[in-house]
């Protein structure tokens, strides 16, 4: 019973919590360009406004085209499941989870690509073959960055890994997953979300001929996503599960704070990379999370 | 003591990695001026008691190494109105990679040579030859004669590295001959850089290629 | 005192070129200067002084028995010089001047060096100072030229440091005070630790094979001999390679003392033969005449380091083989220097028939050339000879059938270059018959007194140059 309790108060914390995210990136975006910008809370409107809207959908398409959002978003909530939230662990914890995560990321992205093609769009086509090109670099560097952990702690499960004290290679992991972070969620560096020239888009571009319920499963999805990455990178970085509970949740959502704020800020004072400078920063990611590695493997055997 | 001075090694092997990845030259001379300021502060960390002749060296090598080598690149650079180094021998990429691994073989390397007790647990000799290896690909890799150049001083970098092992037996010598080299080195480097701009009217060095059987 | 006079003269000589004033004179400066040296050098040749074993410098038996060579050379480069600026008036000869008797300063510094530190230093100050003299020219092939030598010389001095204190921690490592004299070193003997030794081997080697010219380092030398003036040439091709062979000498008997002899040995061996090959290989390929001499030299460094690696009769053999190649060479690279003014132009298919044209000079050319290959009664003959002999004695049976094959391959390219220009219809850069020039005797007398003395050395070697090569050869190969 306590068990279901704590499940849906979780469930209703990444939820509820995730759309604030991206609000918080154009408000920052927007404080630095001298804007009041849309409020914070404006991506809760838009969510609403889909919802009530109606789905214009293509009589060639199959219904791969509505399953595909769908499924994307059941797999990102059982991956926000799976992520242990500062001392109180995931709601499911068990061997190897780490692993699961990554595969629900990968599911995720596959559902969106396979729901981008099944328009038989060109522009669809071409952002899921580039955001599909820059996983196959990022995910290397995520791979590195989990095996990194695992060798520090001596643990395959994602509480256990992220519990114990930080190690020495914590700069430089979170530097790597920083910049995972921002290729995935196709922020500035990589993407800008805010572009409307569909040939330079990368992430929006998979979704231009979806609306109504299955954008707003989409668009949360992905802020979903966003909260992910920031609770992940928050957990590297710092040692919560040394503190109290109240402290350590308090700290970790401080740290994703800070961290959403760093995301806005990086979007407003870079410039998008071109893309055949994109592979160049994410083997830089890979090689950091790779140093992170083999320091850890130092410093267990040295 | 030890600890900070492999955190600045450690710092200096990341900005060969930087250097090699940046395509544009401003980024490489950076990466190499801030290369050459962390390890002209480093013999002041191997010293226990403070050296009036140390110092002093360690202030020199800084001003030269950090500010006067990256001043004259930068006129060059401005004179030859190149920005961006386009189509490398050896990719961004490659050489990225090749660095990596180069930095973990040495890594590798260095615990299998016998060194004396104090220099057992520092980054010392990887970062020497980590440094060296990285000189080697910019000079080999690169097109533009001022990414060449910068190769060049991160061999350097290298070479000062390894020398700081003999600083206690040797001090002066090490110290003066590597000033030496560099001073007059990029000295020399700098008036030729100029006049192969003035000459062939850009520091592409695949225009260097008239003289050939 | 007299030894640091061989220093201090050229150098105080390039000062005082820097502030004379008068364009016309200076050039004075280098055959007056050049003349003190030679006669100090002989002084020092025919009554060494004693030196002391922790000096850092110092007329040891190896700078006995090669810097009178080096001496020599410049007196005959400088007298040359004269006549050359003078025919040179457009470009200003200040530079050119100075760094000339820096480099004399220099590499009697070099040659005397008996400190491991001291010896780098002195050679990457030479590397630096033929750089203004490299693109004397000005023209844009020069300055390519300069760059190669600077790019591959300048790794090639940093490696050369980086062996340096490879050795030097060697030494460190292995129990010993910080003392980096090459006695020291070598009585540290054993105690060295042996994996630093060998590190420090290969990067000296190449460090210090890039300034001689060795194969595969010797890439920058075609483009510079070739661009450069003839007197750069022959000062580089007998001066600087010879502080640099006589570096490798220092640092190998080090190598030897620690017991790892025979790997230097056979490391030599593989390199000089690796170079012969090369040069010869170019060598029969190559159209242009200046960089025909640069390859001879990379082939002649090649027979110098294979002396080198055959015990002491080979070594021997490679002292006398300084002298007569680095006469030799000064005396080619004169006559070559007098026939591409003359022509206008540096390759065969510009140039012919150079001997009705520029008679005297295409004879020392000629002659210079048999000199080169080894023919007899010259010099270059009687020392490739005792470099086969030692290379026979120690039953190094392959590396002499090699030698001589690449010989032979070697006289091959020379001659066919050589005759073809020499030879037929006269032919030069500006079109319409070319007529026969009246050359000064400025030029042609030096290159003719470097190959007179060559023929001397080969007939009748005076016996205080044997004996100090005997010396020399004694300090590198200690009585155990």
């Amino acid at each position: 019973m306590r068990f279901v309790l704590e499940t849906i108060l979780r469930l209703a914390l990444w939820l509820l919590l995730a759309p604030l995210l991206p609000g918080i990136i154009n408000k920052v975006k927007a404080w630095a360009a001298g804007r009041r910008g849309p409020p914070v809370l404006q991506l809760y409107y838009d969510l609403s406004r889909l919802w009530s809207k109606g789905v214009v959908m293509s009589t060639l398409a199959s219904p791969g085209f509505i399953v595909g959002p769908a499924v994307a978003w059941v797999a990102l909530v059982g991956a926000a499941l799976l992520m242990p939230l500062g001392g109180a662990g995931g709601a499911l914890s068990f061997r190897g989870d780490v692993l699961l995560l990554v595969y629900l990321l990968a599911l995720a992205r596959f559902c969106t690509a396979w729901a981008a093609l099944e328009t038989g769009s060109a522009f669809e086509g071409m952002g899921a073959a580039r955001e599909v090109s820059y996983a196959v670099l990022s995910e290397v560097a995520l791979i590195t960055a989990v095996l990194s952990l695992s060798v520090q702690t001596g643990n395959v499960t994602l509480t256990d890994m992220l519990a114990l004290s930080v190690g020495s290679g914590a700069v430089l992991l979170a530097a790597g997953l920083f910049a995972v972070l921002l290729a995935e969620n196709c922020r500035v560096p990589f993407d800008d979300p805010n572009t409307h020239l569909e040939l330079t888009m990368v992430h929006e571009a998979m979704i231009l001929d979806h609306s109504g319920p299955p954008l707003a499963v989409i668009l949360h999805g992905a802020s979903l996503k966003l909260m992910l990455f920031a609770v992940l990178l928050s957990q590297v970085v710092l040692p919560l599960g040394q503190l109290a509970p109240l402290a350590a949740a308090a700290t970790l959502i401080g740290t994703v704070f800070g961290v959403t704020v760093a995301i806005g800020l990086v979007e407003s004072l870079t410039a998008r990379f071109a893309f055949k400078r994109v592979p160049l920063l994410l083997t830089a990611a890979f090689l950091l999370c790779l140093f992170a590695l083999l320091l850890a493997r130092k410093g267990g055997v040295g | 003591m030890s600890s900070t001075m492999n955190l600045m090694i450690g710092m200096a092997m990341g900005l060969n990695l930087l250097a090699l990845g940046g395509s544009r030259v401003p980024q490489v001379i950076r990466a190499v001026a801030a290369q050459g300021i962390l390890l002209g502060v480093l013999p002041l960390m191997l010293e226990h008691e403070f050296d009036w002749m140390v110092a002093l060296v360690a202030v020199v090598t800084v001003m030269v190494k950090g500010f006067l080598i990256p001043s004259l690149l930068h006129r060059a650079m401005r004179a030859a109105k190149i920005e961006r180094e386009i189509d490398p021998f050896i990719g961004f990429v490659p050489s990225l990679l090749l660095g990596a691994a180069g930095t973990i073989a040495a890594v590798a390397a260095a615990r299998m040579l016998p060194l004396l007790p104090e220099h057992t647990g520092t980054l010392l000799v990887p970062g020497a030859l980590a440094s060296i290896f990285t000189g080697f690909i910019l000079l080999i890799g690169r097109v533009k004669a001022i990414s060449q150049v910068c190769g060049y001083l991160i061999l350097e970098n290298g070479i000062y590295l390894f020398g700081l092992l003999l600083i206690h037996s040797t001090p002066l010598l090490v110290e003066s001959g590597i000033l030496l080299d560099l001073t007059v080195g990029v000295f020399v480097i700098g008036i030729i850089v100029d006049r192969i701009q003035r000459a062939f009217d850009s520091l592409d060095t695949r225009k260097l290629t008239v003289l050939r059987e | 005192m007299r030894e640091f006079l061989l220093i201090i003269l050229p150098l105080a000589g390039a000062a005082l070129a820097v502030l004379w004033p008068s364009e016309r004179t200076r050039p004075w400066l280098m055959p007056a200067v050049g003349s003190v040296h030679t006669v100090l050098a002989f002084w020092l040749l025919f009554s060494p002084p004693h030196v002391a074993p922790g000096a850092w410098f110092g007329f040891d038996p190896i700078a006995r028995s090669v810097l009178p060579a080096v001496s020599l050379l410049f007196l005959a480069c400088a007298a040359y010089g004269v006549t050359y600026l003078r025919i040179r008036t457009e470009r200003p000869n200040r530079v050119f001047v100075a760094s000339l008797l820096a480099i004399l300063g220099l590499l009697s510094a070099g040659h005397q060096a008996r400190h491991l530190g001291m010896l780098w230093i002195t050679t990457e100050a030479v590397t630096l100072t033929a750089v203004p003299l490299l693109h004397f020219n000005g023209t844009s092939r020069a300055f390519e030229a300069t760059w190669k030598y600077l790019l591959v010389g300048g790794t090639g001095i940093a490696l050369s440091l980086l062996g340096s204190f490879c050795l030097g921690y060697a030494s460190v490592r292995g129990g010993g005070n910080g003392d980096l004299t090459f006695v020291a070193l070598m009585a540290q003997g054993a105690g060295l630790s042996r994996p630093w030794v060998l590190i420090a081997w290969v990067f000296l080697l190449v460090g210090y094979g890039t300034k001689m010219g060795l194969a595969p380092m010797h890439t920058w030398k075609p483009d510079a001999y070739g661009e450069a003036p003839a007197i750069v040439g022959a000062m580089l091709a007998g001066g600087v390679t010879t502080v640099a062979f006589t570096a490798v000498l220092r640092v190998r008997a080090v190598i030897n003392a620690a017991g790892e002899g025979l790997a230097a040995d056979r490391t030599l061996l593989a390199i000089g033969l690796f170079s012969m090959l090369v040069a010869v290989l170019f060598l029969l390929g190559t159209r242009d005449f200046k960089r025909m001499l640069a390859y001879s030299s990379v082939e002649h460094m090649g027979i110098l380091v294979i002396g080198a690696a055959l015990g002491p009769a080979g070594l021997w053999a490679a002292f006398f083989h300084v002298w007569s190649n680095g006469l030799t060479k000064g005396a080619l690279f004169l006559s070559a220097g007098n026939i591409r003014r003359a022509a206008g132009a540096r390759t065969a298919d510009e140039v012919r028939g150079m001997s009705s044209v520029t008679p005297q000079s295409a004879a020392i050319f000629v002659a210079g050339m048999f000199a080169v290959t080894a023919c007899p009664p010259f010099g270059p003959f009687f020392s490739e000879l005792r470099v086969i002999r030692a290379a026979f004695e120690t039953g190094h049976l392959a590396v002499a059938a090699m030698f001589l094959a690449c010989l032979l391959f070697a006289f091959f390219g020379l001659t066919r270059l050589v005759f073809s220009i020499v030879d037929g219809r006269p032919r030069t850069a500006e079109k319409g018959a070319a007529k026969r020039i009246r050359e000064k005797a400025g030029v042609i007398i030096p290159p003719l007194a470097l190959m007179g003395i060559s023929l001397w050395l080969g007939l009748a070697t005076p016996a205080a140059l044997r004996e100090a090569w005997t010396d020399a050869v004694a300090q590198l190969y200690p009585a155990p």
